[in-house]
């Protein structure tokens, strides 16, 4: 018999806000929610058959499989499933002020390193757990974060140096 | 968390964190959907009593659980993840009517639980037996074990109608605290004595 698994609402506990954090960077305050559920709908549904792997690289997996989705079915187009569109998304921005034109210039970014810098900045993900997410290597995963926050510096260099 | 030295990091943790009240309209949304859609195999909520906080827990068949203060309310949620289905989720409005039923027990109103019970977590024939006849044994009345004994059709066996007593799931509606020693003494409980001594008090069988 497979070794027993929390009760789901341990699970629900533990990720639910990076979850919702992620998503907000990824599609928006309007969207987050209506994602995040499906997300955990999913989750419930297959949480039989997590088993052994990373908890939060796997939900964190779910949840940025349904962010692509919602892009592409905003999009009106195809568009391959690993990517993000280009284009900046147009719905809103989480946070207030030099955050919030934080988060625009992060949906900027070409789509690995958005997701890279949502990952782990709004999902508080390790490198490590970044790089199963995204399936890549965790070199590959620093790198992707790390030209993110360059290009994000001197982007909105000038906002934050008030703060 | 790490402390950020980078202040587009910093900023970007300090921007992106979904507030509490997000958080939770989200679940409660999630909770709807998934609760209509038949995901959730076992639901729980916690109340409130004179003696105590109780944990209330429920499949679709009905109450299957009921945790006493003294018990440890995680150690309760892995059982029933282990024993019925990990799909547990916090969900008090699928108690209502159990958590209206306890509250009117405890201010004097209700003397009889009527509730719908899932017996599952009762293993072995016999204890289904034993707890079954205590339906029998009204508000205010209490049985000896050897009596329990007797009435689930092993007059002999009371020690191990102790022991179904004592693995009731559903303590207090199915009323194991209704069977006491003979010669006096109240005897064991799994909520500790002082509960079940506060129980027959309450319901007037020691005064």
């Amino acid at each position: 018999m497979a070794k027993s698994l929390p009760p789901f609402q341990a699970f629900l506990d533990e990720h639910r806000a990076p979850v919702l954090s992620f998503l907000r960077s990824m599609v928006g305050p309007d969207d987050a929610d209506d994602i995040f559920q499906e997300t955990f709908m999913a989750a419930m549904r297959s949480y039989d058959r997590l088993d052994g792997r990373h908890p939060r690289a796997w939900v964190m997996t779910i949840a940025r499989n349904k962010a692509i989705d919602h892009h592409r079915a905003g999009a009106r187009r195809p568009v391959p499933r690993d990517e993000l569109p280009e284009v900046p998304s147009p719905h809103g921005i989480p946070g207030a002020g030099a955050d919030r034109e934080l988060w625009s210039a992060v949906a900027a970014l070409p789509p690995k390193q958005r997701t890279a810098v949502a990952l782990r900045f709004a999902g508080d993900l390790a490198y490590a757990e970044v790089a199963a997410t995204m399936d890549c290597s965790e070199e590959a995963a620093r790198r992707s974060v790390h030209e993110g926050l360059k290009r994000l510096r001197t982007t909105v260099a000038a906002g934050m140096e008030d703060g | 968390m790490t402390p950020e030295r980078n202040p587009v990091a910093a900023a970007l943790r300090r921007g992106a964190a979904a507030e509490d009240t997000d958080v939770a309209r989200a679940t409660d949304g999630f909770l709807r959907r998934a609760d209509s859609a038949g995901l959730i195999d076992v639901a729980y909520t916690t109340v409130d009593t004179p003696f105590g906080t109780m944990l209330l827990a429920a499949t679709d068949r009905g109450l299957v659980r009921l945790g006493l203060p003294m018990e440890t309310f995680d150690g309760v949620l892995d059982e029933l993840a282990d024993r019925i289905s990990p799909r547990v989720v916090e969900l008090p409005r699928r108690l209502d009517a159990a958590r209206r039923e306890i509250d009117e027990y405890f201010s004097g109103a209700r003397r009889e639980f009527d509730l719908p019970l899932d017996r599952r977590l009762i293993t072995g024939a016999f204890a289904v037996r034993v707890l079954d006849e205590l339906s029998q044994v009204p508000f205010g009345q209490a049985i000896t074990y050897s009596e329990a004994a007797l009435r689930a059709g092993s007059p002999r066996a009371h020690r191990a109608a102790g022991n179904a007593l004592g693995s009731n799931p559903i303590p207090l509606v199915i009323p194991c605290h209704r069977v006491v020693r003979s010669g006096g003494a109240i005897g064991g409980y799994g909520g500790g004595p002082e509960l079940k001594r506060r129980l027959l008090l309450h319901e007037g069988w020691l005064s």
